[in-house]
């Protein structure tokens, strides 16, 4: 991370090369939307995609960062998600402006889901690896099934929460059932536009990449990299390790929020461990730590499946077929060595030693 | 009786969930990987039992033995030719590979037999259930031959693992790759082995499974499965009877939770159990505690 002697450091222009990608796709997909070179089914899929990638970029700052593995993360999204819309629902008549009603459901999102993240931290932190990993999933999997279980209504005298029936919740004459169990928030008033969710992705990943050159981020990384010895130059490791889960979960409430009133109904059972894996997918394959990379595998993976419509019975199983093959690629020990004297060819710098990246090298 | 049919449902869930638990257990504990295709394992077998019976129309017996082979080719393959490249790499891309494999096989059963839920057949009915106390206690057959199998299975493994060259091998391996190898076991082969046994027991706890609850469809393995996994981690996961322990012990616990807390919250409280276990004792009920080398 050394500065160069002149110019600008090498992490601030990589950082700009970023924004300025994430600017300029932006715009050229504004420019495609106005002249109208977008298919509907592609132009539904914009807030989605954005969507996805905050989620990836901030569960790359649990993975990625943290070196932690969270097989939990759409938890965190849900929780983010069904606040979101009954914070919106309450909010209908007092904040008549919807992108300033969007922009405090998604606070309260974003604010929920770090409660959620907190709480579940705390005994998280205490356990290392797959245990830790194994916990996310089983949080995951609690709160799928008791937001499978909530109702929410709304009525003149306030928001009623029930955990057995709609009928339950004791309404006056009016009243509207936001949340109905496992039928999920019914209609949603959508808020989610693709500019909002162009800024959320600036604002998460201007969130974690400022967070990464910051002494925090050098100490959540330190952490990662051997905990000992982290510990043994005093620090706090439990703290660091919870501040990136915490923010973590904090940005994939917001993108909860993005995804779930993007829709006119919603239900729990879309942000299972299935989606929590979807998002690890991204990562993985977009490179731990690397931001950039999260960005670009989280909008090809999910365009990708709409891209396969044409072969629509074969798609999820080409999905697969190229997951396997991606991972078998870039671990294969010859097409790696080729890959790497290819790269050494175009360098004029005399050849570095060749860095095992096992922890995942960081770069923007 | 409410209570001790509630138990024995329990233990009868719970022998189905240890004997996929092992095979996660196994795999974990030699080649240091979640396999997460091992879910759809079971439902493979589940299928190929089906088939035998309803298309080819093979006796019972036959069908599961036709099951049993045919997973544990499948596994050998698949180890092979996806896990078998990927023993260097970061553990987090075979587990993404695992995934992969995981929708693979989903799908590839989609496109087979369709999303239309097979209704499978008991292949108990004719030992007949047992009835206890004038017929205040039913106990079915599925309930017993499951129990007993498992019982066959922990016996079984606990002999193969202790007493057989091969089961020391597998021991050995786990313990520590490289000395092992330098002992002359062939590692590569031992990996083999330990999935095609992983993956012939996910065959017979897919038979069970599907005899217990009859409704076969492509994502039939993935909640059994990742409750097997939580099983696994919950009993120590990388310990054989660790797998047993905590096997038994979900299964009473999702038993009982529907039957005296609620059908709709016994997802969380298996879940939660899991946690609080893990709180008490990070590395399992049965599991070895960690020392750290600095």
């Amino acid at each position: 991370m050394a500065g160069r002697s002149r110019g600008l450091s090498r992490t601030t222009v990589s950082n700009l090369v970023t924004y300025a990608l994430v600017v300029i796709a932006f715009v050229v997909v504004q420019a495609m939307v106005s002249n109208r070179m977008l298919t509907y089914s592609l132009q539904g899929q914009l807030v989605p995609i954005c969507a996805y990638i905050v989620m990836a970029v901030s569960l790359n700052l649990v993975v990625g960062l943290s070196g932690e593995l969270s097989l939990g993360h759409a938890g965190f999204m849900s929780v983010g998600a069904f606040t979101g819309i009954v914070v919106a629902a309450s909010l209908a008549d007092a904040i008549p402006n919807p992108v300033l009603r969007l922009i405090v459901a998604m606070l309260f999102g974003g604010g929920f889901a770090a409660i959620a993240g907190f709480l579940i931290g705390i005994p998280v932190m205490r356990l290392h690896g797959d245990y830790l990993a194994i916990v996310t999933l089983a949080f995951g999997e609690i709160i799928k099934n008791l937001l499978n279980n909530l109702y929410v209504g709304i009525d003149d005298a306030g928001v009623h929460f029930s955990f057995s029936s709609a009928e339950a919740l004791g309404m006056a004459q009016g009243g509207k059932v936001v949340i109905n169990g496992p039928q999920g928030a019914v209609g949603i008033t959508k808020l989610s536009t693709f500019v909002i969710g162009f800024v959320l992705v600036l604002l998460a990943v201007f969130v974690v990449l400022n967070l990464k050159g910051s002494r925090s981020g050098r100490a959540i990384m330190a952490v990662r990299d051997n905990r000992i010895a982290a510990e043994s130059v005093g620090i706090n490791t439990t703290k660091y390790r919870l501040m990136a889960f915490v923010l973590s979960a904090a940005l994939a409430g917001m993108a909860g929020v993005l995804y779930g009133m993007n829709y006119s109904s919603i239900v729990p059972k879309k942000f299972d461990f299935n989606t929590s894996i979807l998002i690890l997918v991204f990562v993985v394959l977009g490179g731990m730590g690397s931001i950039r990379g999260s960005i670009i595998s989280a909008t090809v993976l999910t365009i990708l499946p709409e891209a396969l419509r044409a072969v629509n019975d074969y798609r999820m199983l080409l999905y697969a077929i190229v997951l396997i093959l991606v991972m078998l690629v870039t671990n294969n020990p010859t097409l790696k060595q080729l890959w790497r004297r290819i790269k050494g060819s175009f360098r004029r710098t005399p050849k570095e030693p060749a860095v095992a990246s096992e922890g995942g090298d960081v770069d923007a | 009786m409410g209570f001790v049919s509630n138990l024995v449902n329990g233990i009868s869930l719970g022998a189905v969930y240890a004997i996929i638990a092992l095979g996660y257990t196994m795999v974990y504990g030699i080649a240091k990987m979640l396999n997460f295709a091992h879910g759809d394992i079971i439902m493979v077998g589940g299928y190929l039992c089906f088939c035998s019976i309803s298309y080819l129309g093979l006796n019972p017996f036959v069908s599961v033995l036709v099951s049993i082979v045919g997973c544990t080719v499948l596994g050998i393959v698949i180890e092979r030719l996806a896990y078998k490249p990927l023993r260097e790499a970061p553990s987090l891309d075979v587990l993404i590979t695992a995934i992969g494999v995981s929708y693979l096989l989903q799908n590839t059963a989609l496109l087979i037999w369709g999303s239309n839920p097979k209704s499978f057949p008991n292949l108990f009915k004719s030992l007949g259930n047992i009835r206890l106390f004038d017929g205040q206690l039913v106990i079915s057959s599925t309930a017993i031959v499951t129990i007993a199998t498992n019982i066959v299975i922990m016996l079984a493994l606990t002999w193969f693992t202790s007493k057989t060259r091969m089961g020391k091998a597998m021991r050995a391996c786990s313990e520590d790759k490289g000395a092992a190898q330098l002992m002359g076991i062939n590692v590569n082969s031992t990996i083999s082995l330990t999935f095609a046994i992983g993956s012939g027991l996910a065959a017979v706890a897919g038979v069970l499974l599907c005899s217990a609850y009859p409704t076969l469809m492509p994502t039939t393995g993935s909640m059994p499965g990742i409750k097997a996994f939580v099983a696994a981690v919950l009993g120590g996961i990388g310990s054989i009877p660790g797998a047993m322990v905590g096997g038994i012990l979900l299964g009473v616990a999702e038993i009982f939770a529907k039957a005296y807390i609620g059908t709709q919250f016994s997802d969380a409280i298996v879940f939660a159990l899991l946690i609080v276990v893990l709180l008490i004792k990070p590395t399992g009920i049965l599991g070895k505690p960690i020392s750290e080398k600095v």
